[in-house]
């Protein structure tokens, strides 16, 4: 470590490497894409049941790379500011929920995994949540369903907002114990 | 608070029977925090308020709009159940509502049948009450859409229908009011009034008056334009529709429009009090209650919080939000109108209850209406002239500092005023009101009016408030908890010709029921853990109570059965925006969920769970 740098230039050195490691291991967390590029999503990648009559089909895919919001420190952070902005805090309050369920809890409706999320807010879904295809780019609704799953805690620390620009209302979103949606819940794969 | 420091008698002390549960039937003390304050002395021999003729209800054992008469008493003539044998009160039916919302409505009886709406999907149950067991004689389902789920602010309430004609009308909430045949049930007509689409909803009880059916719209957190609509009773087609913004022509106010008050004249006020086109978007729903005095003709309601919350963004009064109108019956024309909470700054809706009622004032009798406004204070208005009599706080209120009896308005404290960039704590009384719209009872026996209310405090955040049609429009992070004392809910009986509280009773949770009097001179109300209770009227004495299923957010009744005897009808099933944290499952780590209810109730779902349930009282046959 730095305490056994006592040259200048090692410590230099060791400054760098350090913080050469921590970017590394942060790149993903630190990026800032403003114009974020994703693969439309097939339906057959968000399916909404546990049950494959017959013969199981393949797994559900993964989009290529919608996972990578909720990795993402802006992308969450965009999502979180959308998600006052789209009014989605009308219904779901800061997280605890309202007209529409809570989302930070660990039950899901219509799935839990990032693709489902991004799916039910496109989509809208039968007992009153809006469809927001064409009113929001699809970008910024990965970024909402990138917040959506930090909410329950399920993204790295190190990526959660730690607090809101708000009075406090809820525990820091780096504070919420990681709450995995349930096998039920979540058809696709989590990790 | 409107009370002195008095001395407190424990009234809860009585023996209650609790029927049996897991196969014992015992006796029990009473619990729960329920102390009647003893504040003031009786009101004996001093001259009390009456209800008009004119707009009282027949004594034929009947119940047949929400609040029973157009006065809108709540009041029973019926007296064989008193204090004396209310103890041995017990069930002596049930009937399950299928349903796991709110249960909002009053059950209505006429004809030796039960008549219950239910919460979404709005279901109508008749129940024929001259069998034994009282079995289901019809049901009807309307079908509504279910995307209207998504647009009901605080559950997805229905508050009942009203009985006339041989039929039951009743709304549903994706915006269509239906009349059905009240012996079989059959659809006579069906009328679309609200577009989901821009966030109407409709969950009042409509009343019908004259010829007509009253029906008001939902939808004051999503920035609907407010209006009241009279239907054809026979056939539902709209006979006029005012407005609560926009255009006098809108409004229908025109050349018979006389305010008590100058802030409340002037020309297109509903255009010119708001920023341009705001009021298009400017909430003013009529969500609540009306009454009807059929000697004058004239219908009384109020109109809800302007759109959005964040005031910031609607300078002005805007008119003609959170105030009350009078207006002809048959003609929609408005009469006078008196705004309590001008540019409404905390959600105070004013859709509570009137109840019109004879007062004795400084020796004369007056014609007067009464209202526990949600603002906080107890309003005595000249329902003729709209002229404010006297406005007395009844609960905790800092958010103002009373009302200007010489210009009408209400004196906002400028310490509690919302601002951007400014979080604002302990505002009291909360958004929901010093009472929210769970009805108040009137006895012309006692003289008393029965107020079931809240004692919430909120800290308020305003932030930016964005329209997009059909989401909610709102610009405010609220988060509420229980005011000075620590109880949630009071029940209040105060005397309308003293101004001041003669008892009241604290209850832990909010109290999210209404009151009903009966000739026997109890109140009956229920609370969100289940109890259904019998009160003295004259001294708040708990005399009976008995734990129903689920928390209590419905309005009691009472009738007279076909085989004569006095029966008492509630339904349990908790919900409403105070039960929304158990029927929507809510977060309570979210102390801002459900507009900041959830902070005030995350206890609740460590004391009750949703189901919906008719619960039908009755004394032993003797």
């Amino acid at each position: 470590m730095c305490s056994h740098c006592r040259a200048r230039d090692a410590r230099r050195a060791c400054v760098a490497a350090f913080c050469a490691t921590i970017a590394l291991a942060a790149c993903q967390r630190e990026q800032r894409d403003l114009d974020p590029h994703v693969e439309p999503l097939a339906g057959q990648a968000t399916p909404l049941s546990g049950l494959n009559p017959g013969e199981d089909r393949p797994a559900p895919i993964r989009s290529s790379n919608g996972a990578g919001f909720e990795k993402n420190a802006y992308a969450i952070s965009e999502g979180q500011r959308l998600f006052a902005w789209f009014n989605c805090s009308g219904c779901h309050g800061n997280g605890g929920g309202g007209i529409g369920p809570a989302l930070m809890d660990d039950v899901w409706r219509y799935g839990g995994s990032i693709e489902q999320i991004h799916a039910s807010i496109a989509q809208g879904r039968p007992n009153g949540m809006p469809t927001f295809r064409d009113k929001i780019p699809d970008a910024e609704i990965w970024q909402l369903a990138a917040y959506v799953r930090a909410l329950s805690g399920n993204v790295p620390k190190a990526a959660a907002p730690s607090r809101g620009e708000t009075i406090s209302v809820t525990p820091p979103l780096t504070r919420v114990p990681e709450q995995p949606p349930k096998p039920a819940d979540s058809v696709s794969p989590e990790r | 608070m409107p009370t002195d420091s008095a001395p407190t008698a424990h009234a809860g002390t009585a023996d209650a029977w609790r029927p049996a549960k897991r196969g014992v039937r015992r006796c029990m003390r009473l619990r729960g925090a329920a102390f009647a304050l003893a504040v003031t002395g009786t009101c004996a021999a001093a001259p009390i308020a009456s209800i008009p003729p004119a707009a009282s209800a027949k004594d034929d054992g009947s119940w047949t709009l929400a609040a029973r008469d157009y006065a809108s008493t709540r009041y029973s003539p019926l007296a064989e159940i008193t204090a004396a044998n209310v103890g041995t009160l017990h069930v002596e039916s049930t009937f399950s509502l299928g349903s796991l919302r709110g249960e909002e409505a009053a059950p209505l009886v006429a004809n030796g049948t039960m008549y219950v709406v239910t919460p979404f999907p709005n279901i109508v149950y008749a129940l024929d009450l001259t069998r034994p067991g009282t079995p289901l004689k019809w049901k009807y389902e309307p079908k509504p859409d279910a995307s209207a789920q998504g647009v009901a602010c605080c559950d997805t309430v229905n508050r009942g229908g009203s009985l006339a004609n041989g039929r039951l009308y009743f709304n549903t909430l994706d915006g269509d009011t239906i009349a059905l045949d009240a012996e079989d049930g059959h659809e006579i007509w069906r009328t679309h009034l609200g577009d989901i689409r821009k966030g109407e909803s409709l969950t009042m009880a409509p009343l019908a008056v004259n010829d007509k059916v009253l029906v008001g719209n939902s939808g004051g957190e999503f920035g609907v334009r407010g209006w009241l609509v009279a239907l054809d009773a026979g056939d539902g087609h709209i006979v006029w529709k005012a407005f609560h913004t926009g255009p006098d022509a809108d409004v229908l106010i025109g050349a018979d429009f006389k305010p008590f008050y100058a802030f409340d004249r002037g020309k297109d006020l509903g255009v010119s009090s708001w920023p341009p086109d705001a009021w298009k978007i400017g909430g003013g729903s009529a969500w609540g209650w009306i009454s009807f005095d059929p000697g004058s003709n004239l219908v009384y309601y109020g109109t809800s919080n302007p759109s959005p919350w964040n005031a910031e963004v609607r300078a002005g009064d805007n008119k003609w939000t959170a105030g009350l109108f009078a207006r002809d019956a048959d003609t929609g024309a408005a009469r006078w109108f008196y705004q309590f909470s001008p540019h409404d700054l905390y959600d105070y809706d004013a859709v509570n209850e009137s109840i019109l009622l004879d007062l004795p004032v400084g020796g004369a009798t007056r014609k007067v209406l009464v209202r526990a406004e949600r603002n906080g204070y107890f309003y005595v208005i000249d329902r003729a002239s709209g002229e404010v009599l006297s406005a007395d706080a009844y609960g905790s209120v800092n958010s103002s500092q009373g009302v200007d009896l010489s210009t009408g308005r209400l004196r906002y404290a400028a310490d509690k005023k919302p601002a951007t960039g400014r979080i604002v704590r302990e505002i009291c009384p909360a958004s929901p009101g010093g009472k929210d719209w769970n009805p108040s009872a009137f006895s012309p026996r006692t003289g008393l009016v029965y107020v079931p209310h809240l004692n919430l405090c909120m800290d308020w955040q305003t932030v930016p408030a964005n329209y997009i049609a059909g989401t909610p429009y709102g610009g405010a992070i609220a988060r509420m908890y229980a005011g000075p004392g620590g109880k949630r809910g009071e029940l209040l009986a105060w005397d309308p010709v003293a101004r001041k509280p003669v008892w009241k009773i604290e209850e832990d949770l909010p109290i999210w029921s209404a009151a009903l009097a009966t000739g026997g001179d109890l109140v009956f109300y229920g609370t969100m853990d289940g109890w259904f209770k019998a009160v003295d009227a004259h001294t708040g004495e708990v005399r009976w109570q008995f734990p129903t299923g689920s928390g209590i957010v419905g309005q009691p009744v009472s009738y007279r059965g076909p085989d004569g005897r006095q029966y008492v009808a509630v339904l349990s099933g908790v919900g409403g925006w105070a039960g929304a944290i158990v029927v929507g499952h809510l977060d309570a780590r979210d102390t801002s969920a459900a507009n900041g209810m959830v902070g005030a109730t995350t206890d609740l779902p460590t004391k009750t769970e949703a189901g919906g349930m008719l619960y039908v009282f009755a004394l032993p046959c003797t």
